[in-house]
């Protein structure tokens, strides 16, 4: 299989960022999951990802609903507010405090059963109200934290440990954010860091909803023979859409590629996303296009990850609502009590 | 004239020679749900109104868009008693479906106008009727068929105020009003009006039972309804973040914001100082109001009872979480499906303990549309005070309905944005501190908005599962110690929740009620005052948690009287629990038909309650509109839930 990433500058780690911070600034409290849990392979990208990127953690706020997945803020960004709220519903809450405070840059950590079953309205509304947050989805097709019961992106005749088959299909959330409309549909899979990164630093540029479905097995109750979303399942149908390069808007890195092979998609920020093309000419930001591979990968029964939608020119919900440009929640007195006149006339037209 | 036959004979008045009854009088009008006779009844109120005469006006409407029945209720009463009276003087008959019933329903003596098709005056010979063929008088007013059914209902407006002595001018005043000045809406409607004055004049007898005349009570005083009022109220209490989900009877409360918003909360470069999202459901509405409240807005959501019971798990967290936000609950009756376009007092106990664990609330109550307005600031005060999901709690009657006020004071207190830690401070205390860390002993903890400038600034939130550092923990001790705390705010909050207006005289019988009931209590106390000499006290509950004034005023009386509009006397129950070794002087008298509670209701009912001798201490029910109940009677299990079936079930003996 070709690598997922496209190399860019001398891809030497960096030790401290533009902050002077460096990677222990970012992270969280010790995980409580199990060893091997896929969900702490995407923690540590995210860590790295907010380190590279030189995010101030300070201006970062997290959000989760309820399961292994939505205990993970708690191990990255210890310098970010977090919010563990209830299950399936952390939309509304990253919605209100982005209300309040847009300025912030929302991660919201979720997992197919909190999106997909409970949460299932709420991420619909999310997505089309295009609520600026990094939504990662930690799917592993199960319910870790109950204890193994089967989540609604469960494969059609996976089984479970004691041996009880699925016998319905699964939901795909890529499918679902692109045919509401959002800007910004990724897949991943825990195995795969490189490609994981890219895709989160991307999301970080990105002034939108970015839904990143991330298959993230889950190492003790669902990474057996017979699942579906294990790390040797996974691994076996990994399929790449493209290779996928990220260059933030403050390196000025000019990539060589051959004219044709690769697609180059500017951010709000003036960051860019490169796609290496690996087989036909993929568009994404041609919501058919994406709907029609994503189809065509399951008929195929392949895990298809990459860069699935982009249309990064969307407006955010907060634009949309012309609101003034300093955060609501820090208007002072004057600016949100009206005058005393304003009263009167109200007043007056009663009487 | 055989087809717009007269009931009495125009040449005599009635009620000749007796003195009239002025300025002391109810109208209600029947009409059809849809037909355009909202602005008909508002321009009749406002005309009186603007009579100098005190008046309310109250919508009785069906859960239907078109075509059912409803009923519109003028009161207009020189003393200023607003509240419902159930005795109906002046009947406007519009609706076939109902024409029988509402005739039925009429006091002897009382007058009615009807549309003549209707025949009403076959339905009974005690009431005074006025036949008006409407269909006839509005052919001449529109040749456009939908035009002339709206103005069919103006006409009877004319009719009315011909009767009872309403000025043309007020009426047309109003009509200005009602119609915004738009000239083209405005000619149609004087000409309707000036038929039904017309033909009043030329074909009605006189009436002089009950008159209307210019008085000086409402100078200078405004008509709005509670949620407007509520509305006002949040936008000058520097509200910015509002979240709503529509449900009778509450949605005009964040329509009115909108609207209002839109005039006095765009800044000079013509952006919004609020946001108003309508979410997806009342779960997200109150998920976005925490979410805001956590982030440092002042934020608020309003709904009715089944948006609260939806909202429940949310309220939960924001109580153990410790996040401010503001929830108005504009009560109705029951269920989705039950009566959702009628006016209770049932969600009390749901507000008091709503949610999961031990959970306790803050509820502000308003009585009055001036105390939607002050409480609306309030609430949002109170919320990031306390840290804490702050409930409203007003009802279908207050929210919706017309009421008379004073105009609203300009608020001049600044607002209260509670205990926050800045980025300074959190320097000066070194980054020392914890989010649950009771450090000044009242309760309530200090905390950090997200986007503070910090290193230790962040916390993590979680609901009760931490320690006073915020951090995880499952130890026992951790967890006592936290709602432990919880309760010692809610102490705390005794000190700041609207204390109780108290009336205290020297009686045995003390008085206690709460929202909208207090104009059928004020107006009770008056009857009992002046019919039977019976002076009373009384306390109007403003808040819970309960206050000291509340165990003082049960401690002075002999008999305390708690009159609410639910069934089980919900409020009752609370205090019960509250006053100890008092509970036995505590009395209940409920009204609930889904109907504003009315003052003869009270009156009957303590009346009655006063006079039984062994009263079944040391509960006695006086369930209002019915019987009164005595001691409990044995029950036996009916047979037929243990599946045997009668021999002929009742209305199957066919």
């Amino acid at each position: 299989m070709a690598e997922s990433t496209l190399k860019i500058g001398t891809g030497e780690a960096i030790k401290e960022n533009r902050l002077g911070l460096k990677p222990l600034d970012y992270q969280g409290g010790k995980s409580t999951l199990c060893a091997g849990c896929g969900h702490d392979a995407i923690s540590n990208q995210i860590v790295r990802a907010f380190f590279e990127m030189s995010v101030k953690a300070e201006k970062v706020a997290k959000f989760s609903g309820i399961g292994c997945s939505s205990k993970t803020p708690a191990y990255f960004l210890q310098r970010s507010h977090g919010f563990n709220s209830v299950h399936g519903r952390m939309p509304a809450v990253a919605t209100g405090a982005m209300l309040a405070n847009h300025m912030l840059k929302a991660i919201g950590v979720s997992g197919d059963g909190d999106t997909a079953s409970i949460g299932l309205g709420q991420f619909m509304h999310m997505v089309r109200r295009n609520i600026p947050i990094i939504y990662i989805i930690e799917n592993n097709g199960v319910y870790g934290l109950t204890k193994g019961q089967f989540s609604a992106t469960a494969d059609e005749g996976s089984k479970l440990k004691t041996g009880v088959l699925n016998d319905l299909p699964p939901m795909d959330l890529c499918a679902l954010a692109v045919e509401l409309g959002c800007g910004f549909v990724a897949r991943g899979f825990a195995g795969d860091p490189k490609q994981m990164v890219n895709i989160l630093k991307a999301a970080i540029a990105h002034d939108g909803t970015a839904v990143i479905d991330v298959i993230s097995p889950c190492v003790t109750f669902n990474n057996h023979e017979g699942s579906t979303k294990g790390y040797t399942y996974s691994k076996e149908h990994q399929e790449l859409l493209h290779q996928i390069g990220f260059v933030p808007e403050y390196e000025q890195i000019e990539v060589d590629y051959e004219p044709g092979t690769t697609r180059e998609v500017t951010l709000h920020d003036g960051s860019r996303i490169l796609l290496k093309k690996l087989e036909e000419d993929y568009d994404p930001s041609v919501a058919i296009q994406a709907l029609q591979r994503l189809h065509r990968a399951v008929d195929s029964g392949q895990m298809l990850t990459g860069l699935i939608h982009l249309r990064p020119e969307k407006k955010n919900f907060m634009d949309l609502l012309h609101v003034v440009d300093e955060p609501l929640g820090q208007l002072p007195l004057e600016r949100v009590r009206p005058s005393k006149e304003k009263l009167d006339k109200i007043m007056r037209d009663l009487m | 004239m055989s087809e717009t036959l007269i009931a009495a004979d125009p040449a005599e008045e009635v009620g000749a020679g007796s003195e009239p009854i002025v300025n002391d009088l109810t109208i209600h009008v029947a009409t059809v749900n849809g037909s355009g006779s909202q602005s008909s009844n508002n321009v009749l109120m406002r005309s009186i109104f603007q009579m100098g005469v005190p008046v309310s006006g109250k919508n009785m409407f069906p859960s239907n868009i078109a075509g059912l029945p409803t009923w519109f209720t003028i009161r207009a009463n020189k003393d200023g008693w607003i509240g419902r009276k159930k005795e109906v003087d002046l009947m406007v008959c519009m609706n076939a479906q109902t024409a029988r019933e509402d005739v039925e329903d009429l006091p002897s003596g009382a007058l009615c106008i009807y549309d003549a098709p209707l025949n009403c005056k076959a339905i009974r010979d005690d009431i005074v009727f006025f036949e008006v063929p409407f269909a006839k008088l509005a052919a001449d007013l529109s040749t456009d068929s939908k035009l002339r059914k709206l103005l069919t209902n103006m006409v009877y407006v004319g009719i009315v105020a011909e009767l009872i002595g309403i000025d043309r001018d007020e009426i047309l005043n109003a009509i200005t009003k009602q119609f915004k000045g738009k000239q083209k809406a405005i000619d149609p409607n004087v000409a309707a009006i000036d038929k039904g004055i017309d033909y009043a004049k030329e074909n009605l007898p006189k009436q002089n039972k009950w008159r209307v005349a210019r008085m000086n009570a409402t100078q200078g005083k405004i008509i709005i309804d509670g949620n407007a009022a509520a509305a006002i109220g949040s936008i000058f209490g520097g509200v910015t973040v509002v979240t709503w989900y529509p449900i009778t009877p509450s949605s005009s409360l964040c329509e009115s914001i909108i609207e209002y918003a839109k005039q006095t909360r765009i800044d000079e470069n013509g952006k919004a100082t609020f946001a108003v999202v309508q979410a997806e459901d009342e779960l997200a509405a109150v998920g976005m109001v925490l979410g805001a409240g956590w982030a440092g807005a002042r934020s608020m959501t309003s709904t009715a009872g089944p948006g609260i019971s939806l909202m429940a798990e949310f309220i939960g967290l924001g109580y153990f979480a410790e996040i401010p936000g503001v929830i108005w609950d504009i009560q109705r009756v029951g269920p989705s499906t039950g009566l959702p376009t009628r006016t209770a007092q049932g969600d009390v106990n749901q507000l008091a303990y709503l949610s999961h664990g031990d959970t306790q609330h803050i509820v502000l109550i308003p009585s009055s549309v001036s105390e939607c307005f002050e409480f609306a600031s309030e609430a949002l005060d109170l919320a990031e005070q306390f840290q804490t999901p702050i409930f409203v709690m007003s009802d279908l009657d207050l929210g919706m309905n017309n009421w008379m006020s004073d105009p609203f004071e300009y608020p001049t207190k600044p607002i209260q944005r509670g205990k926050v830690l800045t980025a300074q401070k959190l320097t000066e205390l070194q980054g020392k501190w914890g989010r649950y860390d009771d450090i000044d002993g009242d309760g309530i903890p200090w905390r950090t908005l997200p986007g503070t400038d910090h290193p230790f600034a962040s916390y993590f939130t979680r609901g009760s599962g931490h320690d006073a550092m915020a951090r995880y923990s499952e130890k026992p001790q951790d967890y006592k110690d936290t709602v432990d705390r919880l309760a010692k705010k809610y102490e705390t909050a005794k000190l700041f929740v609207p204390k109780p207006v108290v009336d205290q005289r020297d009686a045995k019988i003390g008085f206690i009620a709460f929202g909208t009931t207090t104009w059928a209590l004020e107006e009770s106390r008056d009857q009992l005052r002046r019919e039977r000499g019976v002076e009373t006290s009384y306390l109007r509950l403003r808040a819970l948690p309960l206050t000291q004034e509340l165990h003082d005023f049960v401690a002075a009386h002999d008999r305390i009287y708690i009159v609410e509009q639910n069934r089980d006397g919900q409020m009752a129950d609370i205090i019960r629990l509250a006053v100890g070794e008092d509970q036995r002087k505590i009395r209940k008298i409920l009204h609930y038909t889904g109907l504003p509670c009315d003052a003869r209701t009270i009156t009957d009912a303590v009346l009655r309650m006063e006079s039984t001798v062994e009263l079944p201490e040391p509960l006695l029910l006086v369930r209002a509109e019915a019987k009164l109940t005595g001691g409990a009677t044995s029950i036996s299990r009916p047979a037929t839930l243990d599946g045997v079936m009668p021999a002929a079930p009742r209305g199957m003996e066919d």
